[in-house]
């Protein structure tokens, strides 16, 4: 096949492009290009000459309507200058391309308020689940334990035991659906990839500080059907090296970080199956 | 007709912000609420269909699964009272400004000028409320009305009137612009009246040197070519003011001090800029030779060091002190997106890697009545808080270092320090990255943010005290997502090599950024009526000096400049041509092509004779209290670990992102229970290698009771022994000297001005001294000189503060060491001598008292010892390393055992003692704060390569880690002085902050 290659959209407030681009090379990709937003408008960057993209943590126009909100709105609206086509339209072909999305954080944010997760039976666009403030009124930076579902069709999670431990950073964390079958659905198809828990990832929680933002369910992250779409509060591209590891001084860890396994399934699926 | 869009929460879900509000209220202002709803209202001036704006409210301004929306109708429901809270005109409003990009994609192509989308947030309370309890709860907690506007409405007033009426702040302007000429050939004591009048902050003195510049027959004659008459303009007389403001010129700095020792001894002492602090990096730079690692000292924005051999270090420390005293939010933010101006137009410009931020604050649970205009100062502490939150975290720049300092005094202003380090490439295109220039005919390029009449004055009315009549328009908001588009075009315009010089937009506007810029080729000119505004109705004078935050201003060579536009387009960010830069001599301002101001660059820059100031330092005893000897200091440690000053400030920092760019090593909070508090942070600016980048700070106000110069002298050990903690190598690191001083000026207003210019002094001298002995170079700084509040009959100065920070190099950060002790049988040493200096301890504090025995410094010793243990470090003998400032030993050894979740056992025996035999006692080996000390555990095995590391520097092994989660210090009589459960120490420690 020909090189694997990620993308990391950047611009209007998204912060964690660097590291991001890291994790992706470090995770086996072959080329991490980030593209800040306005060279995906102009048209010089299209997304369909990438198989991964990266939507990142940051704060996305100073999420002054909400988080990542007036992003969304700008996906949805803004056209590729000096042409018809919308930039919403490279995303949609791109998902149905099959190829990968991850989403951390304020690209969570993003994915959940454009629609694109959970993305029931295969509707990318419509909106049924967000994420608000959190339940202690603040923004948060605190690592938290993240149990993993194994039953999950998630390919970025694929090996994980029991659970990863990552840092959150956000004021607005808090998972919630807007109808309990949305919930229940998300439950029964095993789409909650991860969830707060306790440190020996025995269980769900719903205490402060673990669950940080009383996150519905102590939801943390969530993928959509086909398992290609994945967003999650929490960040692994924050901790691919061990001295990211807040007591990496005093415990025994491996070289790479909880993080990394993302990125490397990433770069393995894309190698195997596009 | 404006239309409002109300946005409210679904039934049903839990308002986390109205809740938060709801704490706050009972918290601060002990007033009882049942329950608080937020609504966001959306006020669009604008010609809209209906279609649209009910596609706007659907779609970007409200969240289909969690909020409904309202068109021209009351959101609110079940309440006793509302309140709505907006911006004043002219405010930065960030979410109306989103808010109106939204609206233009919808509709597909920009808003005219003049129309626009406000923000507001309503607030409904229900509860058993008077009136008068909601107008408390809206001028005390939900606003600040300098800067936003509110309405209450009973439920009854509001059911009537059909809810809030629309209301648009716009700025109303003034009819025509003018330029006037003011006459100087008055009275002296009208001279006066239009300084202060003007908030020109110009002494008799300088007002008498304009007036006889005004009277040369060249200079009428020259302005006469011009079409200018004999009297200076508006323009020029602002400009002036301006760059002579003691907040641009550092008058005091430069000034010739006459000072006299307590010997009167007498000394004059040409500008302590030059005497000491330039001296010292030069001084120290001679003596590192080849190893010499500064690259650009004092002349740029920020200073720039060697990091290796592609890649630059570049760090300053700012303060915002007066504006966060009127506006803490605004204050903050605008301090710490400012100070991210700096290192970024350093030199071609830096990619920036982290913030640091120390806040000095009186007791937020103050409890006596405040002068007038005084915000009580947990109203301080919650905005400068939240504002270098959303500054720092916005920006996405980690906050990886600093501390809170508490000190009744610094009620009458806070202190604010906001720094930023960026990493530059050591070259840019071929051209080494710290280096910059003009060439006459470079365009004058101004980017970012539009100007407006907000941050007029910040210069000079920093300049002066804090008063009643403080201006208004000298608070703004910063916006971070405006700058970071800014940043994100620039950095990228820097590696094409669009541009020639970089500066920032600060303190002074254009009139500042520009002077200067121009000093590099000898003159400039511009026409200020091509600066773009944020609304119409600027006088000229009022363009120049606006400190409208997010704007840098460049020097673009012709030739590029089509193609930076065009870039500059595609981002989405803003940039303009005011005019050019020239050889002539002249700084040059037109308005609409007719001059308004001429000044002569020399005039300018060096038409300012130094200041005269008096210095006479005499000794002054506090009394000295001895405590009677106890048996048990266990109560005592338990209440050191909950003062103010020591207690965990992880309320305050969990709220500051301390991790995005990924490359933090050592966090702010560490140990077992990610709760222990760091010494110093080390950070890895390149995610693909191990080099790392240390920082760390120093400072002690409270010693400045006794003598400046050993505040001056601990502060700056504190820093390096914070940084040397961890790990950072003495071979690369230098210091940045922050001054906030009380007025030091003789005067009227301060009798006891020769004192406070002879404790700077000292501080100067003293900071000469120990940087010398230490290696240490500075490379940037700032001096914040008029910290008190004055209303005429209460006057409050802030104690001398010195904050001193360090930036430097560790090899591997793979070898970084951690302060909370790592495992059970671990040997447990004290690196340094304690001696009898309980003076302006915390615990001299505690017990209602100063003393005069400070801790002095010896660094010869220090230095001897910081090397030693670096060479242990970098062996990987050290477990953990501890140091020891605030509450001493005791203070110290709790924080190690209860971050590491393990016990301690200390014997107060065989500490070292430095002094009398006879004064040799308990108290003070647990509470003394004697300098340069270290608290080390070393696994056994290491024992032996460990003591012969650091063999002659005056260790002492003093005890071990244990099993058990106690720590006990066996006094020198060999019983028990501590003893206390971790879990007790550790309650006392989190619980006093922990609500904040």
């Amino acid at each position: 096949m020909s090189k694997s290659r990620a993308i990391v959209i950047t611009g209007n407030g998204t912060n964690c492009e660097m590291e991001a681009a890291h994790a992706c090379l470090t995770g086996g990709f072959d080329e991490a290009v980030i593209a800040h937003i306005s060279e995906l408008l102009s048209g010089a960057i299209r997304l369909d000459d990438f198989h991964f993209l990266n939507l990142t943590g940051g704060f996305l126009d100073g999420d002054d309507l909400g988080s990542a909100k007036a992003q969304a709105n700008r996906l949805k609206n803004a056209v590729i200058s000096g042409s018809k086509e919308k930039l919403v339209e490279q995303f949609s072909r791109f998902i149905a391309d099959g190829k990968l999305i991850l989403g951390v954080c304020n690209g969570f944010q993003l994915m959940v308020k454009m629609g694109m997760l959970p993305g029931f039976d295969g509707n990318y666009l419509h909106q049924t689940a967000t994420l608000t403030y959190n339940d202690c009124g603040r923004f948060q930076d605190r690592w938290c334990y993240l149990k993993a579902d194994p039953e999950s069709p998630c390919i970025f999670t694929r090996g994980i035991d029991k659970g990863i431990y990552l840092p959150i950073r956000h004021g607005e964390g808090k998972f919630l659906c807007d109808t309990p079958a949305t919930l229940e659905r998300i439950e029964q198809e095993h789409l909650a990839v991860f969830k707060y828990s306790d440190s020996c990832y025995s269980a769900p929680t719903m205490a402060f500080p673990e669950n940080p933002n009383g996150s519905t369910h102590a939801i943390a992250g969530i993928c959509d059907a086909s398992g290609r779409l994945m967003g999650m509060m929490p960040h692994p591209e924050a901790f691919v090296h061990y001295t990211q590891h807040p007591r990496w001084t005093r415990e025994e860890l491996p070289e790479s970080g909880d993080g990394l396994i993302l990125y490397k399934n990433a770069a393995d699926y894309v190698k195997l199956s596009l | 007709m404006p239309n409002r869009i109300e946005v409210a929460l679904r039934h049903g879900v839990r308002d986390a912000r109205g809740e938060r509000i709801k704490r706050e209220i009972e918290h601060f202002l002990k007033i009882q609420v049942t329950a608080v709803q937020t609504i966001d209202i959306y006020t669009v001036d604008a010609e809209l269909p209906q279609k649209l704006l009910e596609a706007a409210a659907s779609g970007p301004f409200s969240d289909p699964v969690m909020q409904e929306w309202l068109l021209d109708s009351p959101a609110g429901r079940e309440f006793d009272f509302a309140v709505e809270v907006g911006f004043r005109p002219g405010v930065t409003d960030n979410v109306g400004r989103t808010a109106r990009e939204a609206v233009e994609y919808l509709v597909g192509h920009p808003i005219p000028a003049g129309e626009s989308v406000y923000y507001s947030l309503q607030y409904l309370f229900s509860g058993d409320l008077t009136r008068s309890c909601v107008e408390r709860i809206a001028t005390e907690l939900l606003c600040n009305t300098l800067i936003q506007r509110y309405t209450i409405l009973s439920a009854a007033e509001f059911a009537q009137a059909g809810g809030f009426p629309p209301l648009v702040p716009r700025v109303q302007v003034a009819a025509k612009i003018a330029v006037k000429e003011i006459d100087l050939e008055v009275l002296d004591t009208e001279l006066v009246r239009i300084s202060r009048d003007g908030v020109l902050a110009l002494t008799l003195e300088e007002m008498k040197i304009i007036q006889a510049h005004y009277r040369s027959p060249k200079v009428i004659a020259a302005r006469a070519a011009q079409g200018l008459g004999a009297k200076p303009t508006d323009v020029e007389l602002e400009c002036l003011a301006q760059t002579w403001s003691e907040h641009c010129k550092h008058k005091i700095f430069a000034a010739t001090v006459h000072y006299e020792d307590e010997n009167g001894k007498k000394e004059e002492i040409n500008s302590l800029f030059k005497s000491y602090i330039q001296r010292t990096t030069s001084d120290v730079r001679k003596r590192m030779g080849e190893k010499d690692f500064c690259l650009s000292v004092f002349k740029d924005n920020a200073g720039v060091i060697r990091f290796n051999d592609d890649w630059s270090l570049v760090f300053k420390v700012e303060t915002h002190n007066s504006p966060s005293a009127l506006d803490p939010y605004g204050g903050a933010l605008t301090g710490i997106v400012g100070v991210n101006r700096d290192p970024f137009g350093t030199g071609q410009g830096a990619k920036l890697i982290f913030n640091t931020d120390v806040f000095c604050f009186a007791d937020p649970f103050y409890a006596k009545p405040l002068p007038k205009r005084l915000l009580h100062p947990r109203r301080i502490f919650e905005g400068v808080v939240e504002g270098v939150e959303h500054g720092g975290n916005k920006s996405g720049i980690p906050t990886v270092n600093g501390s809170i300092v508490f000190d009744e005094r610094f009620c009458g202003k806070p202190l604010v320090f906001c720094g930023t380090a960026g990493l530059m490439p050591a070259f840019v295109n071929g051209q080494p990255g710290h280096e910059k220039s003009i060439k006459a005919g470079d365009l004058i390029v101004m980017t970012g943010g539009r100007i407006g009449k907000d941050g007029i004055h910040g210069a000079t009315f920093s300049s002066e005290e804090l008063n009643e009549n403080s201006p208004v328009t000298a608070v703004q908001i910063g916006d971070p997502i405006t700058q970071k588009r800014m940043f994100d075009f620039l950095i990228r315009a820097r590696d094409k090599g669009l541009y020639r010089f970089i500066t920032d937009n600060g303190a002074g506007g254009l009139s500042s950024s520009i002077g200067e810029m121009a000093g590099e080729c000898n003159g400039c000119r511009m026409d200020l009526a091509k600066a773009p505004l944020k609304y119409p109705g600027l006088e000229p004078w009022e363009i120049l000096i606006s400190e409208a935050q997010e704007r840098m201003s460049l020097a673009v060579p012709p030739e590029n400049i089509d193609e930076f536009l065009a870039m500059a387009q595609r981002f989405g960010v803003e940039a303009t041509v005011l005019g050019e830069f020239t050889d002539n001599g002249v700084f040059h301002v037109l308005y609409e092509d007719k001059t308004v101001a001429w000044l002569p660059m020399a005039f300018m820059h060096e038409g300012l004779p130094p200041m005269q100031i008096p210095a006479r330092w005499e000794v002054r005893r506090q009394a000295e209290v001895r405590i009677a000897a106890k048996n048990d200091y266990t109560g005592d440690l338990k209440q050191l670990l909950s003062a103010l000053n020591i207690c965990s400030k992880e309320s305050v920092v969990r709220r500051y992102d301390h991790e995005v760019q990924g490359g933090s090593v050592v966090k702010p909070f560490t140990g077992i229970s990610n709760d222990g508090p760091s010494d110093a942070a080390v950070v890895r600016p390149l995610l693909g290698s191990f080099e790392a980048v240390v920082t760390a700070h120093g400072i002690c106000p409270r010693y400045s009771d006794i003598d400046t110069w050993h505040m001056t002298t601990n502060a700056v050990d504190e820093a390096l022994r914070n940084y040397v903690a961890v790990g950072g190598s003495l071979d690369l690191v230098a210091g940045l000297d922050n001054f906030c001083w009380c007025d030091p000026v003789l005067s009227d207003k301060t009798p006891d001005g020769s004192f406070k210019m002879a404790q700077l002094v000292r501080s100067n001298k003293a900071l000469y001294d120990i940087c010398l002995a230490y290696n240490l170079p500075l490379i940037s700084g700032k001096d914040s000189m008029k910290n008190d509040f004055y209303d005429g009959s209460v006057k409050i100065s802030i104690p001398p503060t010195l904050l001193f920070s360090v930036i430097g190099r560790m090899e591997d950060a793979r070898k970084a060491v951690t302060m909370d002790a790592k495992r059970p049988g671990d040997l447990v040493y004290l690196l340094g001598a304690t001696a009898d200096e309980l003076g302006g301890s915390e615990y001299s504090a505690a017990n209602g008292f100063i003393g005069n025995n400070v801790p002095k410094v010896d660094p010869e010793t220090a230095y001897g010892r910081y090397r030693a243990y670096h060479q242990a470090v970098n062996l990987g003998l050290v477990a953990s390393c501890h140091d020891l400032s605030d509450g001493g030993l005791a203070v110290a050894a709790a924080e190690s055992a209860f971050a590491g979740g393990c016990g301690m056992e200390l014997k107060l025996a065989a500490v070292l003692y430095k002094g009398e035999a006879a004064d040799r006692r308990d108290e003070l080996l647990l509470f003394s704060e004697s300098a340069s000390r270290l608290l080390v555990t070393v696994h056994p095995e290491k024992r032996q390569a460990f003591e012969q590391c650091l063999q002659g520097t005056g260790i002492a092994a003093i005890g071990k880690v244990t099993e058990k989660l106690q720590l006990t210090i066996e006094g020198i009589g060999g019983s028990a002085v501590v003893q206390a459960d971790l879990a007790e120490l550790k309650e006392a420690w989190q619980g006093t902050l922990r609500d904040l």
